[in-house]
């Protein structure tokens, strides 16, 4: 049994990377960003499915998607970004999809970066490729409390995987089915990508990080503030340092 | 002064809600966003536990001269109190989704029902 007896969802053949694939778009109240994004997601890539994933948004966040030819899954409240893009992970996991790439829907990726993202995947080198906004030279415009977080969570990180990370709370990855059925079963709920990195460390999925740069939000604010940051902090401190200690899950593994 | 037997016994009760509290959450019984409030909880407790000068004089702040041990009786008064206005609110977040949820099941029942031919068999 291989994926192939998958249903057919995509309508495109496959061009140049034979892989099923597909787009894994969290978005929370972004009717004016979404649109934008999931045309940029078509010019990078016209056979990569998009999933959009509607996390009890109030405004027309999912029409536009729909519009747009996006497979939209609307969670009927907000369950938060750990959440959804578990949501999405799961709905990757079960459509059989080999390789995903997640997009946030406020717009700060590039998805014409996400070829560099892609390549450690698919090369069969990492099975989870990060977009670090810190690893080349690129800069970052963000507040001065919200960098010195982002330094200490990758200082942190890079002590327990061994390895150098400079961007752990990034939300522009790529990952291979492997990396998909783990966070299928399990994602940390309100910080995913930190703790999901050292989740996946502790199951020893192999970690690359890319360089790229990341885009100011067009229109609307960040789902974070200044003072939910430090808030934040101490509650990914601990969730690290507790996770450290906890049982590992079982993930979801392909029939053979 | 606080009899040092109080503190003693506090420094182990703090110490031993503490470690209660890792347990859950190491154990995956208690997210730690729910545990935040514990932690701050056992952490203040056994501060106060242990460095008596500390306790006393905060009493003596309060206008307790008598008995400072009372003060701790009061803070871990004030954070249960806390503790449980949270939860209060953590259900009723939680009695308006399982609304939505149950609103939202039901009007997909009804129309996967609809699609549904009455005959067994696809």
């Amino acid at each position: 049994m291989s994926t192939e007896a998958a249903p057919a969802r995509s309508a495109s053949a496959a061009p140049q990377v034979a892989l099923r694939r597909v787009a894994l778009v969290p978005a929370f109240n972004e009717e004016r960003n979404i649109g934008r994004v999931l045309d940029e997601l078509r010019a990078f890539d016209p056979g990569l499915d998009v999933v959009v994933v509607s996390d009890g948004s109030t405004d027309r966040t999912a029409s536009v998607a729909e519009a747009r030819g996006a497979h939209v899954i609307r969670l009927p409240f907000n369950l938060g970004i750990g959440g959804a893009v578990q949501t999405a992970f799961r709905f990757a996991w079960e459509e059989g999809y080999e390789l995903a790439v997640r997009v946030d829907g406020d717009g700060q990726h590039d998805p014409s970066q996400l070829g560099a993202v892609i390549a450690p995947v698919v090369a069969g080198e990492a099975d989870i490729v990060v977009g670090s906004r810190f690893a080349g030279e690129g800069g970052y415009r963000s507040s001065a409390a919200r960098r010195v977080g982002i330094r200490i969570l990758a200082w942190v990180v890079s002590l327990i995987a061994r390895q150098r990370l400079t961007d752990t709370t990034s939300g522009f990855q790529a990952l291979n089915r492997r990396a998909i059925g783990l966070y299928a079963v399990d994602l940390p709920h309100d910080y995913p990508e930190v703790e999901g990195l050292v989740m996946a460390i502790r199951h020893r999925v192999r970690l690359a990080e890319v360089p790229v740069t990341m885009r100011e939000r067009e229109h609307g604010r960040s789902s974070i503030g200044a003072l939910a940051s430090v808030y934040y902090m101490t509650k990914i401190l601990l969730a690290l340092f507790v996770g450290l200690f906890r049982r590992r899950v079982t993930p979801l593994e392909d029939e053979t | 002064m606080t009899p040092l037997a109080i503190s003693i016994a506090a420094t182990i009760a703090s110490l031993l809600l503490l470690l209660v509290v890792f347990e859950l959450i190491r154990s995956r019984r208690l997210r730690e966003r729910y545990a935040l409030l514990w932690l701050v909880t056992g952490l203040v407790l056994l501060v106060l536990s242990i460095w008596r000068d500390g306790l006393n004089t905060f009493a003596r702040w309060l206008g307790v001269t008598s008995y400072p041990p009372a003060v701790l009786f009061a803070i871990g008064l004030l954070f249960v109190i806390l503790v449980l206005l949270h939860y209060s609110t953590v259900i009723s977040r939680l009695v308006d989704q399982n609304v939505v949820l149950a609103q939202r099941l039901a009007l997909l029942e009804s129309k996967v029902r609809e699609r549904e031919p009455p005959s067994p068999g696809p």
